[in-house]
């Protein structure tokens, strides 16, 4: 019963992502807003982690095997990847080492800047 | 023969190659013969050798796809984890996502196009750092391949999930943080389940990049797409 529970904790605040899609139009995945309510209705106490906790782990803990038939899609596309693979391969891995870079090197820099943050707006960092 | 387009069918051989994928990694211990891209390769060499269509082998494969939309909402669980730390540096945050975003999408073009990419090509890869249901509806948004946004998606995800930790280091991006959130803004959530393997606390900040960057690079990308030269 508890993973029965679970499971359908997870798939209760799916559904509310695509309830919030439906009611609003907005172009974001209902998955996405569904993982924000998710975080904030365990941050206010609306749920608790035991009941999401098994199957979230599973999930979570195996993601990239759901991503397997995802992938196998290539197959439909073989034709203009064997055309055009250099682009594709080229601007994919440098566009992947650059996003690393600007990411962590931004955070890292800002965070420095930025810390200790003031307790209050109107007061500068010295 | 009429059997191996039993979906039942495929669906177990797609469980067997992954499994089988993994255990090649583990004895070999080479992190390049990751289980998700072998079991992708196998599987794919098998189709086109019993002469199965995607479509026919979607009938199966569906059944795994379907778990990815409730395993994305079961990243809510790290992220709730990390809260207070999210809280601490919104603004440090927010920057890195901004400039991870329009970072990612601008070099990805102007690559792609040195390199001679067709239109339609650059348009399937711009959207490439974020998790596939969010770069499939931003390719066929601004005029892209979809299945080949997935196929790029994945492979990237690899990629980054296999690479970033070093890429990051060779960087000099020494904070957990900064780590965990470059891999999850680059590589979504196939490095997301890489950095969860280090530890959930880059697992959980990775799952945050992953989010941000999938809402940013859907809200923006269309413009920066526009104002690179391209009408979308």
């Amino acid at each position: 019963m508890k993973m029965i529970l679970q499971c359908g904790v997870l798939f209760a605040y799916l559904a509310l992502g695509e309830l919030v899609v439906w009611l609003t139009g907005i172009p974001v995945p209902s998955s996405i807003i569904g993982m924000i309510l998710l975080a904030l209705s365990l941050k206010v106490g609306v749920i608790r982690l035991s009941h999401v906790e098994k199957p979230a782990d599973f999930l979570v803990h195996n993601l990239g095997f759901f991503f397997v038939p995802a992938g196998i899609g290539l197959m439909r596309c073989l034709d203009t990847v064997g055309r055009e693979w250099v682009p594709i391969v080229g601007a994919s891995v440098v566009s992947t080492v650059v996003i690393l870079l600007v990411t962590g090197q931004v955070h890292q820099r800002v965070r420095r800047m930025s810390f200790p943050l003031p307790r209050r707006s109107g007061q500068t960092p010295s | 023969m009429e059997f191996l387009t039993n979906k039942f069918f495929l669906l177990a051989l797609t469980f067997a190659a992954y499994i089988g994928g993994c255990l090649i990694q583990r004895r070999t211990g080479v992190r390049l013969l990751n289980p998700i891209l072998l079991a992708i390769a196998a599987m794919i060499a098998f189709l086109s050798l019993a002469g199965i269509d995607y479509d026919t082998y979607k009938t199966g494969g569906d059944y795994i796809d379907f778990w990815l939309k409730p395993a994305v909402v079961a990243l809510g669980v790290p992220l709730y984890k990390q809260l207070e730390s999210i809280k601490k540096q919104m603004i440090p945050l927010l920057a890195a996502e901004m400039a991870g975003c329009i970072a990612g999408v601008v070099s990805v073009v102007l690559v792609a196009e040195a390199l001679g990419a067709s239109r339609e090509v650059v348009m399937s890869l711009a959207p490439k750092a974020v998790t596939t249901p969010i770069a499939m509806e931003i390719s066929a948004a601004v005029g892209g391949i979809p299945p080949l946004t997935a196929a790029v998606v994945v492979c990237t995800g690899i990629f980054g999930g296999m690479t970033g930790f070093s890429i990051v280091r060779l960087g000099h991006v020494n904070s957990p943080i900064a780590t965990g959130l470059s891999i999850g803004t680059a590589a979504h959530a196939v490095g997301t389940s890489a950095a969860m393997e280090r530890s959930d606390r880059y697992g959980a900040f990775s799952s945050l990049g992953l989010t941000l960057n999938g809402l940013l690079t859907a809200l923006l990308a269309p413009f920066i797409l526009r104002l690179m030269g391209y009408a979308v």
